[in-house]
């Protein structure tokens, strides 16, 4: 099993959990798994040309930019953090 | 450096800081020689304002284009019932010489775009950021990384927030590094569409004004190359890597953004205003 912590902005698909967990060999097959469990979870992750420059993951602490993208791969006990830009601040 | 430089009241005033081992005299010294620049005066732009204030920072710069509303009170802790309709930026400033009046604060009653923002930030050490919206802090950025000051990053978003110290110069990561392009326009609300815990950037913002006084005293371990994520509604704190991105626009082996650039355009979003309802993305309804 793969943990996955989610922001705010992406719990509403998940009964307001921060944490679910799924499974996968790679970045890509944990996030088909999480959409078959969570429908509409990892619509706004992903385009055509892999994550939303927008959106980052990390996997133990690490961006998956460097690691391969939705190609990383992914173990037992990994941590999977998911992190979308928020501005918030001032008003 | 030596004690004897600041006044008997000044000496009671930061005697916590005197006393502290890593800081002293000299830290002190540090402090009251140093400038800030505090973008936003509102919920992250409090604490950060105030608590540099009280901690003598010599000279203190608030840019906030708006007026106190009675929706700020909750946690702009800047502001009073009473200064509700003043501009932000003169209540601000009251409550800083309030807190110590030894101090100088300037307020910057506009808001930053790509025509005044090296004017604005070029006489100060370094930037804090707690604007509230996309547009203003790419702007942020790619100012402090062109005048190379470092800028002391914090975002709040319900129950959530982030935090971390991006500096200029080849190696070290910066905002653009962490986001390369902004979300969707209005796929992310804002705290006044969202609604945000109070207390939130009250945490985050007292993080940045620590950050900003590490920076200025040069101890510690700033958030240089980590992002810090916190959690008020499970209370967990986490530290993820940030890399320096070679292909950065601006920071990058080969930056493509060599002058400021107002990114209302191609945010599709002038700073604070809502989006139309028909452009939200479907996938943040939170």
């Amino acid at each position: 099993m793969i943990s996955v912590k989610l922001p705010t902005l992406l719990r509403a698909h998940v009964d307001g959990r921060s944490e679910v967990e799924g499974e996968g060999a790679s970045l890509g097959e944990l996030l088909d798994d999480l959409e078959r469990h969570f429908p509409g979870l990892t619509d706004g992750l992903r385009d055509d040309r892999g994550l939303r420059r927008h959106v980052n993951v990390y996997v133990n602490g690490e961006d998956v930019r460097y690691t391969g993208g939705l190609d990383t791969s992914l173990g037992e006990g990994d941590t999977v953090s998911i992190l979308p830009a928020v501005a918030g601040g001032s008003r | 450096m030596s004690e004897a430089r600041f006044t008997e009241d000044q000496v009671l005033r930061y005697a916590r800081h005197i006393f502290l081992p890593h800081i002293g005299a000299e830290g002190q010294g540090r402090l009251t020689e140093a400038s800030a620049l505090v973008i936003g005066a509102g919920g992250l732009g409090s604490p950060v304002a105030m608590y540099l204030a009280a901690a003598g920072v010599g000279r203190i710069g608030l840019l906030d284009f708006d007026s106190v509303d009675l929706t700020n009170l909750q946690r702009q802790l800047l502001h009073d019932t009473d200064d509700v309709g003043r501009p932000k930026v003169e209540s601000g400033r009251d409550r800083l010489l309030d807190l110590n009046p030894t101090i100088e604060v300037t307020a910057h009653d506009t808001s930053l775009t790509s025509e005044n923002a090296f004017e604005i930030l070029e006489p100060y050490d370094l930037v804090v950021d707690g604007t509230d919206n996309f547009p203003v802090r790419y702007l942020v950025n790619d100012a402090t990384q062109m005048l190379a000051k470092p800028l002391v990053y914090g975002s709040i978003y319900q129950f959530e927030g982030q935090a971390s110290v991006f500096m200029p110069g080849r190696e070290r990561p910066c905002y653009r590094c962490l986001f390369p392009e902004p979300p969707p326009p209005g796929s992310v609300p804002s705290c006044a569409e969202a609604g945000v815990l109070g207390v939130l950037p009250g945490i985050v913002g007292s993080i940045q004004a620590t950050e900003a006084i590490k920076l200025i005293t040069g101890i510690g371990e700033p958030l240089v190359g980590r992002l810090l994520l916190l959690d008020a509604l499970t209370m967990e704190f986490r530290t993820v890597n940030l890399r320096w991105d070679p292909a950065c626009p601006v920071c990058g082996e080969d930056p493509t953004v060599t002058e400021l650039i107002d990114y209302d355009a191609f945010c599709g979003l002038a700073p604070g205003q809502p989006p139309p309802e028909a452009e939200r993305a479907p996938e943040v309804a939170s």
